[in-house]
């Protein structure tokens, strides 16, 4: 049925994803593809796999934007994928019912017999989340494990999605986002999580972390007169008295 | 937005179709309709058949059309799905009231309330047509209030078309048909502009400070795309072709669409009976090429919020 859930659970299963932490590597992107070609939605297919213009379908995928300019300019490795989110219109467009939000967890979902392909849901979704499987004609989208979260076959610790598990650096951090007290829901709080798109009003359950000020900044905010960049550069000095300056500086 | 041809064809035909279908009721209804069977199967012939077509046309861009069956089941909530079952309805007072006017030469009692009928159901299957696309948030191009408009006065006016064609080939010159034309003509010239004036004078609110949430840091731009090759959503969303030929492209539109038409309508006013016939047929065919032009300048131009995340400075 793709009418919204109309009395849904407070339980919102989603992630929470740490721009200040994540250096970009994909491993969360591989792991998913890994794990989601051999898993309910899989297989992934792969066109073109070692040609020279090769492509696939893909649940997650990590950009790498620039924002802002000179010093104070950042670079920032963006992981994207399914937001699932409050307002789902990938969901209510579906002719077929194919596209789901679940009940008691709020995950949006695919039944990939019932799907016919007609790519509405990739066209109302905003995050580009949705990706269309020209071998299956049915479209296929991130299910936040669904198939590793609740599978009791796997240690309890290994129950998180693929992605989350493989983040070398916790930049991902998953759980109930609709529990106030949950460890997720309390980071997004402390750290001032956002939604992307908010004007969109599609009301994603994932949130995004921002990067934590520079040091520079910080200093800057918090008035100190020892940060660096407010003192004026020594000049001359060779090398190793301008890097002994930095040191100190730091 | 990707023009898929599919998609184009479907809703220029079927939009022509049920504008036919359309004008026909009411004709009938008005109790202006001649009741010659043959003109009855060739205009509802014509009208029957663009509409069957376009929605066969629009199932071939699907990934599992023997499934379609499915797509009857989520009116309450999908406009794709209402389209599916209003464009099914329409054909029980379609078929009933082609039964009466083709069947026994009669356009008047329980055949006249059929033929309004199916006018009624073919104007809600275009107005669910357009608000698939007036629906879709991350297109700014397509939601807002000029689209709905444009679906529902494109059908009417290239239904118009082909009914003054039709009706002079067989010879039933009236002043109703030509007169119904200008008035679509002037009416859907009116939307169309009023269209690209929006388009071309607002912005999606959207950024990528909004997509990235990166704003407070300065302003956000694409440093590396996730692949260096395309992707499902690039090529479907991101289609960048028509851009550059698009003021061209609207030329020729307004001239197919709306020029040619008018004066070869004028014309087949002002001209012996023959002739005007041609040149309401050439009036018809005109407008049937600009309208697919518009329907490919209605994707192509359309920019989707996700291309933001792809390099886009603005959606």
């Amino acid at each position: 049925m793709t009418s919204l859930p109309r009395a849904p659970a407070t339980k919102k299963l989603g992630l929470v994803i740490d721009l200040d932490t994540c250096v970009g590597c994909h491993a969360c992107a591989l792991s998913c593809k890994e794990w989601n070609a051999g898993g309910v939605a899989g297989p992934l297919p792969d066109w073109d796999p070692y040609g020279a213009d090769p492509e696939g379908v893909w649940f997650n995928r990590v950009h790498a934007f620039e924002a802002g300019d000179g010093a104070d300019g950042r670079t920032v490795h963006f992981p994207r994928s399914c937001l699932h989110c409050d307002e789902p219109a990938c969901v209510t467009v579906c002719p077929t019912g194919a596209s789901y939000k679940r009940q008691e967890d709020g995950i949006v979902l695919v039944d990939e017999d019932l799907c016919i392909g007609c790519k509405l849901c990739s066209w109302a979704c905003p995050y580009g989340a949705r990706e269309y499987d020209h071998d299956a004609g049915v479209m296929k989208k991130c299910t936040l494990c669904i198939d590793r979260i609740y599978n009791t076959n796997l240690p309890e610790g290994e129950r998180v999605p693929a992605c989350v598990a493989a983040c070398p650096t916790s930049a991902r951090h998953f759980g109930d986002l609709g529990d106030p007290e949950s460890p997720v829901a309390r980071l997004v709080a402390e750290r001032g999580g956002y939604d992307l798109l908010p004007e969109m009003d599609y009301r994603p359950v994932n949130k995004y972390l921002p990067p934590r000020l520079q040091r520079d900044d910080a200093a800057r905010e918090t008035g100190s007169a020892a940060s660096p960049g407010t003192e004026p550069e020594p000049e001359g000095g060779g090398r190793f008295l301008r890097w002994l300056d930095a040191t100190l500086s730091r | 937005m990707h023009p898929a041809y599919s998609v184009i064809f479907f809703t220029t035909a079927s939009g022509m179709g049920y504008g036919l279908l359309i004008l026909l009721g009411m004709l009938a209804q008005a109790e202006m309709l001649p009741a010659n069977r043959l003109l009855g199967l060739v205009s509802l012939g014509i009208a029957l058949t663009a509409v069957t077509f376009g929605l066969l046309s629009s199932m071939r861009h699907l990934g599992h059309p023997e499934r379609v069956l499915h797509a009857y089941t989520q009116w309450r909530s999908s406009w794709l799905s209402r389209e599916g079952v209003l464009a099914t309805m329409t054909y029980v007072p379609a078929g009933l009231f082609a039964a009466g006017w083709v069947g026994f030469g009669d356009v008047g009692g329980i055949w006249r309330f059929c033929g309004f009928a199916a006018a009624v159901l073919a104007g809600f299957t275009v107005y669910s047509t357009g608000m698939i696309y007036a629906t879709l948030r991350p297109i700014h191009a397509w939601c807002n209030q000029w689209v709905v408009p444009t679906y529902l006065s494109l059908a009417l006016y290239t239904g118009a078309l082909w009914l003054n064609a039709i009706l002079l080939l067989f010879g039933h010159a009236t002043g109703a048909a030509p007169l119904v034309v200008l008035l679509t003509l002037l009416s859907a010239l009116y939307i169309k502009w009023r269209y690209w004036r929006f388009i071309d004078g607002t912005r999606a609110a959207s950024t990528p400070e909004t997509a990235t949430g990166l704003g407070s840091i300065g302003n956000v731009r694409l440093l590396d795309p996730p692949p260096t090759q395309t992707t499902y959503v690039t090529r479907e969303m991101g289609y960048r072709i028509a851009r550059k030929h698009a003021a061209t492209l609207r030329r020729h539109g307004y001239l197919l669409l709306f020029a040619l038409p008018f004066v070869l309508t004028v014309a087949a006013v002002t001209t012996v009976s023959w002739m005007a016939a041609c040149a309401a047929a050439a009036a018809a065919l005109s407008g049937s090429v600009g309208v697919v032009v518009e329907r490919w300048l209605f994707f192509a131009e359309a920019k989707h919020v996700v291309t933001l995340y792809h390099g886009a400075k603005a959606a």
